[in-house]
């Protein structure tokens, strides 16, 4: 008999008011009797649209039901049959807009928490089950993966348990990309990112970091050291500015470097010698899930205002609603309908306070979203002392200016197929260097495609 | 790991090592840079290589020790490892179809002027070159450039070593005396490249600077770098380091290198205070 709450089990969390002073795990999981809980909501259902909705096609339902049995181990081997990474998806997937919207469940009342179950069972494993390392018959076939972030874990995994011996190059000192650079350690604890690079390794791996591609080897020198295919994955690039009055002020940061500081460089820890502004009052700006990372990174190294300022309304912001909602729960008020000026500064260059002008939204505009309005004359002053720009980023230009044959788009973004081929011969692209900053779970299935093209075009070469 | 295989003190702050990274050695041209991080908890610091070794696949760093990262490097020996060295970042410097060209290096910047100067000269143009220095004991790689410029002329601020003045002074003399360069490249302090653009503009030649602002990852992806240069945003690491000095925005660049500097002294009066506590413990046990 189905459990027909019509809620999920909650995640426990930390305080928010304890966890805003703080780096660790904001959601601490599910316990093993919880798990089983949220496992006997799934309807088990036949034609399975949860699956339809998963970029790497975890089969859902079989995965639930080994939970619900308390088969913790088979139910792990289920999901990664299709994902090599699921305890980083459990932290980060958009669940809500993928296998969870397509769960019967959530026609009346909440899905079934795919993501949390996903996430218990990854955690699980780690703790429980030391990996055997896998017997896996090497093919003597060579491949080069590009960028460490999701789509080149994902793709170098794949390709590695297909037989073929794969190189990761990374720009960075560590891999894993936005996983470490980007996304905070209260969502996704860095030890867990490195567990799944380490199993990679386990597969036989190779990661290779301080290598830019582009720099220090071209995408031709890679072909000439005797790899037959490579995938890019080198992520989405340069970050954006307004282009506004002080952006240059001390004290103004992209969104990119503010992360980085904190997540990679560790400038929380007295540890590293990473250093950071010390804000009392921070304004970003932006509404993407960045944002929400970057404010809530913020208030954690004690700024006492942090706000969240957004030029269009809080129903069309990009972020998922789970961020936001922490994010308020932490404290991070939100300016919505707000669109920045210029920036001010002190008499010594640094920022004082940013101006923005009141918006107000009209008709639907070409993304379908309601097109903010500036309303003249509202201009007005926000005291802050640290402005932080999360408005996007352009495609870097390193890998596609240095590689003859290598199509981009008008925007810089590699041109790529469907079965992310590109238009050089042997050359395969995802992720965010090909779509533009987009989510973690569409760039491992964009890995997943490349490794299963790859494979048939080293195949079909003989 | 990156072995060590060379340490020599230029002068009591500026260090020179040849550091063991093959690809580097290989790749490199003048102007590139590399970012180090001496170790897991150290910064990414950004060097301008200042010469390398194909053979031998060593790659040359120059630096002076001024913050904590460089600092700590300036202690390390012949033989130990550095944990990251990645580059060759940055555009080379544009040499092609100079004829007669100007090399004008302020202090350390000296060790990044050379290798342009070498580029400059391996490729055929007369080089003519002004290095400037304090005072006579800081004077670094005369023989170097000397080796590679068909006119070397060092100036000390004190005038205890070569001439006495500025090495805009320097460079005015030289265009006063009817030398036509068509091209001046300018490295060293902020100001002296500042001051060396001003020289240069009314007559139209074309002034290289190189930039060394605060970043993180150095291909792109932090925007620390950034500069302004004619009005519009450039970062460092991907559009530079190199840029045409009658454009640079130099007032902002100093203010942006400053960005760290409350802290830094901050940190340091910290460890102040500690080693004053400790002192303090050592003194109360003592007399407990």
């Amino acid at each position: 008999m189905a459990n027909l709450s019509l809620t999920k089990v909650p995640m426990p969390e930390q305080d928010p008011n304890v966890r805003n002073r703080n780096f660790d795990e904001v959601a601490l999981g599910y316990t093993e009797e919880m798990a089983k809980e949220e496992a006997t909501r799934c309807l088990n259902c036949k034609n399975r649209p949860c699956v339809s909705g998963c970029p790497v096609n975890v089969r859902i339902p079989d995965f639930i039901a080994q939970v619900a049995q308390g088969n913790f181990e088979e139910a792990y081997k289920i999901i990664t049959s299709t994902n090599c990474l699921p305890a980083v998806c459990g932290r980060v997937c958009t669940q809500e807009t993928q296998c969870e919207s397509k769960c019967v469940r959530g026609a009346k009342g909440e899905s079934v928490g795919i993501g949390r179950l996903e996430r218990f069972v990854a955690d699980y494993h780690m703790a429980h089950v030391s990996d055997p390392v896998p017997a896996i018959e090497k093919n003597g076939h060579r491949v080069a993966v590009i960028g460490s972030g999701p789509s080149g874990l994902t793709c170098a995994g794949d390709l590695a348990r297909l037989g073929y011996e794969v190189t990761i190059f990374e720009a960075f000192h560590k891999a894993g990309g936005v996983l470490v650079y980007g996304i905070p350690e209260f969502r996704l604890p860095k030890a867990i990112v490195q567990k799944e690079v380490d199993r990679l390794e386990a597969l036989g791996v190779e990661v290779r970091t301080n290598f830019v591609i582009g720099k220090t080897l071209t995408v031709d020198e890679i072909f000439a050291e005797g790899y037959e295919a490579i995938f890019i994955g080198s992520g989405a690039g340069l970050p954006s500015f307004m282009g506004i009055e002080g952006e240059s002020l001390i004290g103004v940061y992209s969104a990119n470097e503010y992360l980085t500081r904190v997540n990679l460089m560790k400038a929380y820890s007295d540890k590293y010698d990473t250093p950071i502004r010390k804000s009392r009052a921070v304004a970003v700006v932006g509404g993407g899930n960045v944002a929400m990372d970057a404010a809530r990174t913020a208030k954690r190294l004690g700024a006492e205002k942090v706000y969240i300022v957004y030029r269009r309304s809080e129903e069309e912001m990009p972020a998922r609603a789970e961020e936001v909602h922490h994010a308020k729960e932490e404290g991070i008020e939100f300016m919505c309908l707000n669109n920045p000026t210029r920036i001010l500064g002190t008499e010594n260059g640094e920022v004082r306070a940013i101006e923005v002008l009141s918006m107000e939204l009209g008709e639907p505009d070409a993304s379908g979203r309601r097109k903010p309005i500036a309303i003249a004359g509202s201009e007005h002053e926000i005291e802050v002392d640290t402005v932080i720009m999360s408005i996007g980023t352009s495609p870097n230009p390193l890998i596609r200016s240095t590689t003859e044959g290598l199509d981009a788009t008008s925007r810089g973004c590699l041109v790529a197929d469907e079965n992310m081929a590109t238009t050089r011969p042997g050359v395969y692209a995802g992720g965010d260097a090909v779509t533009g900053a987009a989510t973690v779970i569409l760039a491992m299935g964009a890995g997943k495609t490349a490794a299963a093209s790859i494979d048939k075009y080293i195949k079909e070469k003989g | 790991m990156f072995k060590i295989v060379t340490k020599r003190q230029l002068n009591e702050a500026v260090t020179l090592m040849e550091v063991e990274a093959p690809y580097i050695a290989t790749k490199a041209k003048a102007g590139q840079f590399i970012i180090f991080r001496i170790d897991e908890y150290g910064e990414r610091i950004p060097l301008t290589i200042a010469d390398t070794d194909p053979q031998r696949g060593t790659v040359t760093i120059i630096f002076q020790a001024v913050g904590t990262s460089t600092k700590a490097l300036a202690t390390m020996n012949e033989g130990d490892f550095i944990q990251d060295f990645v580059g060759p970042l940055g555009n080379a410097t544009e040499i092609d179809g100079y004829k007669n060209v100007c090399v004008v290096g302020g202090g350390v910047g000296c060790a990044i002027a050379y290798p342009s100067a070498k580029a400059l000269h391996n490729a055929g143009a007369h080089v003519d070159m002004i290095a400037g220095f304090r005072n006579k004991d800081i004077v670094i790689l005369e023989d170097e450039m000397r080796a590679v410029s068909d006119n070397l002329y060092v100036t000390t601020d004190d005038g205890s070593y070569g001439e006495k003045g500025f090495v805009t002074n320097k460079l005015q003399s030289l265009i006063d005396a009817g030398n036509k360069y068509d091209l001046v490249i300018a490295i060293g302090p902020i100001p002296m490249m500042k001051f060396l653009a001003e020289v240069t503009r009314p007559y139209g030649i074309k002034t290289l600077v190189s930039l060394n602002p605060i970043m993180i990852d150095g291909t792109g992806m932090c925007g620390g770098c950034r500069v302004t240069v004619g009005g519009t945003i450039r970062f460092a690491c991907v559009d530079g380091p190199d840029f045409d000095g009658h454009e640079v925005d130099f007032d902002e660049l100093m203010r942006r290198n400053s960005y760290y500097k409350a802290q830094e002294r901050e940190s340091a009066s910290h460890e102040c205070r500690m080693l004053a506590a400790g002192d303090a413990a050592k003194e109360e046990q003592k007399n407990g």
